[in-house]
């Protein structure tokens, strides 16, 4: 899977629990949560979403460092090569 | 043959226990010939036989408890021949008490009240249950446009709230003229409630910076092991650490109705659940106090969705004993909110971020995870002074997470 | 450890005697016969003849008697074997016990226990089956309490004696084998004879009843638990003056009553509970208050007419459904 099918799976999932979220107006390189009204709740649905989809583990440790889309994208391409 | 069951030994003996036998099988006995010693719970009994014979089976064993009128043993008559085959031996009292067993008392339906009510109804009065109509008044909705369910047609609260719970985001999206209706709804609804909480309500706020270094770990801990589906949440923590904090104070954890307060048995905490359209619901997580964290955890997570998803229950919409918001997940510092009522209280949480710390005992400055913990209490139930107390406890408990 | 209500009944005998040599039980057969119920005992080898006191089948005797010495400065528990053999007591209580504070502008008063059998279920006829309990809560002047639980057949009796005012304490008469396990003695000692009890919490509709209808009103809930349907248990525990403020907040949790009361519809306890919800929370109603009550004929003998008689699980159970609508 390259970058930009992986970045369109984050869209998608992030659209079945924000469906008013536009992918073309997201910032890669911006913190998600500054430009997604998403709760705790939301982000662990999200992030739920994506270890099903994507068959990978996110250890709980490893949350700090996903802020941005790009960081998403950088480190489940990590996980699901490794 | 006979049988020889367990007599009453007074008005008030329903069953005893039999403690001994006298005789055995194939031994002659005579009328008024002790045969058993029975414990009625008042005293231990010797139980006399009232017919001659002789004993062919005992069907209880000592140490055995049974009810008045059970088939304790068979006998032969005088002169009377065993039969070829034994009866199958029977354990306990069973045989006897299925014996005893009356056919169930017939219950005479006593419906004439309500039915009769219901008959003699004038025609055109939509009839309306006392509850229905003042919750139909204070929520400002038509109660002739409610269809009833109950008796009769009658309008019950479950119709009038199932009426108001609609609003949310599935429902709403079937039209955009529907969700737009809908939102106006929600949003007087809103209105009325919170007005009324500014009209009526002498509000006293109080804040409280809690740290939770110690309640990070600890949770982080728990999550280590956890897979993500079943990871708990800081937001749960914080939950069941409020319930667990009320108990003792329970002048904020109920209802200020009709001039008074009354307090809950339990904490139905109210979870502040904003909908993505816009407005907001508060729907209840039950016994949050006595439940564990995993369960817990589950259950904010199903009463999230279902919320979302226009799916909640009239119980819900209507108990909850306290509010808590969790407002600092949008990025504030800190929460003075609004009562809900007849609610008494509303506990807020802000953002759960690293913060500059005086440790007490070392005097060092520290970075630490902290939250800013805010209560909107009722001044007409309760002062500052235990409202303090309970955020000064709260503080305390959240010290400690593995104690809960 | 279990315990019956019967033992936990004499235990609170047993500690009042020990504790206070003002207290001494006296009544028909409480002595050398261990009482009708077995409740006194082992009380007369104890404590002896001048504490544990046979009486003649006297009621308007030795109530009186009870009632004198009070006055006098003791501490008397009176026994009537049955309800209906208290009615021959009535003047005692009625125009003496209950008044005589009241009279004498609070010079005297008659710090006196009676406890009582009430009930039916025993197969015992009429004339000791029925249940009054409502007489006598119609009385001011007098505490009026009825312990269902073994809990509380521990813990009323003390503080029943330590109040300045008569209390009559029923006891009903299918309770005696009540088996159940006795709280920490911490819970059984803070018994609060001024309030009812919630014994099983629920949304759906309360169950408001006492004394020997509290475990058919539990079997109910259970039963009812069993489809889906959530009820709330109320134990009056006091019949006089009733706990108003817990009976509201059920109410208003509930929005449908349901009241439970062995004693005959017409004039009853059951009636006063409908009447002060309906006063006091008519507006928290979702459907008319309804009662289970015992059939208005005097309790007959055989046992399945008594059962048929008396309020039983079933018309619980099928009074919740129809107010539901289920």
């Amino acid at each position: 899977m390259n970058d930009t099918e992986l970045l369109a799976v984050l869209i998608e999932t992030l659209q079945s629990i924000a469906p008013e979220v536009e992918g073309s107006e997201l910032r890669q390189d911006r913190p998600l949560r500054q430009q997604v009204d998403l709760d705790s709740m939301d982000w662990l649905n999200f992030l739920i979403g994506l270890s099903e989809r994507l068959k990978v583990s996110i250890p709980e440790a490893d949350y700090r460092r996903l802020v941005t889309l790009a960081d998403l994208v950088a480190y489940l391409q990590g996980r699901m090569t490794c | 043959m006979f049988e020889f069951k367990l007599p009453s030994l007074g008005a008030d003996m329903d069953e005893g226990k039999l403690l001994e036998w006298h005789v055995k099988p194939g031994d002659k006995v005579k009328k008024g010939q002790v045969v058993a010693v029975v414990d009625t719970s008042k005293a231990a009994v010797d139980v006399e036989i009232w017919q001659d014979g002789t004993v062919f089976e005992l069907l209880v064993e000592p140490g055995t408890r049974l009810p008045v009128g059970s088939v304790m043993a068979t006998l032969l008559e005088d002169g009377e021949s065993a039969p070829a085959r034994k009866p199958v031996t029977l354990q306990g009292a069973r045989k006897g008490e299925a014996r005893r067993k009356a056919p169930p008392p017939e219950v005479a339906a006593e419906a004439v009240g309500v039915r009769q009510a219901a008959e003699l109804a004038p025609p055109g009065r939509p009839r309306v249950s006392p509850a229905a109509r003042k919750r139909a008044d204070e929520l400002g909705r038509d109660i002739a446009r409610i269809a009833g369910s109950g008796p009769g047609g009658v309008v019950t609260l479950a119709d009038v709230e199932r009426a108001v719970v609609v609003p949310t985001a599935a429902a709403a999206a079937a039209t955009p003229a529907a969700a737009a209706t809908r939102q106006a709804e929600m949003r007087r609804t809103i209105a009325a409630a919170m007005s009324r909480s500014k009209r009526e309500i002498p509000h006293y706020y109080l804040f409280e910076t809690i740290p939770l270094a110690r309640a990070s770990e600890w949770l982080a801990g728990v999550n280590a092991d956890r897979p993500i589906t079943e990871r708990i949440l800081m937001a749960a923590l914080l939950l069941k650490a409020v319930a667990i904090t009320l108990k003792g104070f329970p002048a904020l954890n109920g209802f200020y109705r009709n001039e008074r307060f009354e307090p809950a048995d339990a904490v139905h905490a109210g979870v502040a659940i904003s909908l993505r359209g816009g407005g907001l619901v508060a729907p209840a997580l039950h016994d949050v106090d006595s439940k564990t964290l995993p369960v817990l955890m589950h259950e904010l997570s199903d009463l999230v969705r279902r919320t979302r998803a226009g799916s909640l229950r009239s119980s819900e919409m209507s108990d909850p004993t306290i509010t808590v918001t969790n407002l600092g997940e949008q990025g504030v510092e800190a929460v003075m909110g609004v009562i809900y009522p007849p609610q008494v209280a509303l506990v807020g949480f802000g953002r759960v971020a690293s913060r500059p710390v005086v440790d007490e005992v070392s005097g060092e400055l520290r970075v630490l995870p902290a939250v800013t913990a805010s209560l909107a209490a009722d001044h007409r139930v309760s002062d500052g002074h235990r409202g303090a107390l309970f955020l000064g406890a709260l503080r305390e408990l959240l010290q400690h997470p593995e104690d809960f | 450890m279990k315990v019956s209500y019967r033992e936990a009944l004499r235990e609170a005998l047993r500690e009042a005697l020990a504790q206070d040599p003002r207290v001494f039980l006296m009544g028909e057969d409480v002595g050398r016969y261990g009482g009708t119920y077995a409740v006194s005992k082992g009380l007369l080898d104890e404590f002896g003849p001048d504490r544990i006191r046979d009486t003649p089948l006297s009621e308007l005797g030795f109530v009186g008697a009870g009632v004198g010495a009070a006055l006098g400065g003791m501490r008397p528990i009176v026994e009537v074997m049955t309800i209906n053999f208290s009615l021959l007591a009535l003047d005692q209580i009625v125009n003496s016990a209950a008044l005589l504070r009241h009279m004498s502008g609070g010079q005297c008063a008659v710090p006196l226990v009676i406890r009582m059998v009430t009930g039916a279920g025993r197969q015992l006829a009429a004339q000791h089956s029925h249940s009054l309990e409502n007489w006598y809560a119609h009385i001011p002047g007098i505490r009026v309490l009825a312990p269902a639980t073994v809990a509380d057949a521990r813990g009323m009796l003390a503080p029943a004696l330590a109040d300045p005012d008569p209390v009559i304490i029923f006891e009903h008469a299918q309770l005696y084998n009540l088996e159940d396990a006795l709280p920490v003695e911490r819970v059984w000692r803070a018994c609060d004879i001024s309030r009812a009890a919630v014994r099983r919490t629920g949304t759906q509709a309360s169950l408001i009843t006492y004394g020997g209808c509290l475990p058919k009103a539990m079997q109910a809930a259970d039963e009812l638990a069993a489809t889906g349907i959530d009820v709330e248990v109320i134990d009056l525990r006091v019949l006089r003056p009733l706990d108003l403020d817990t009976i509201a907040a059920s109410v208003r949790r509930t929005h449908r009553v349901v009241v439970v009361d062995e004693g005959w519809k017409t004039g009853s306890l059951a009636g006063e509970i409908v009447a002060r919800i309906a006063e006091d929370c008519l507006y928290d109603l979702d459907a008319p208050p309804r009662r289970v009550c015992s059939a208005e004929v005097p309790i007959p003998y055989a046992r399945h007419m008594e059962a048929a008689a008396l309020p039983q699980v079933a018309q619980i159970v099928a009074a919740v459904k129809e107010m539901l609508n289920v």
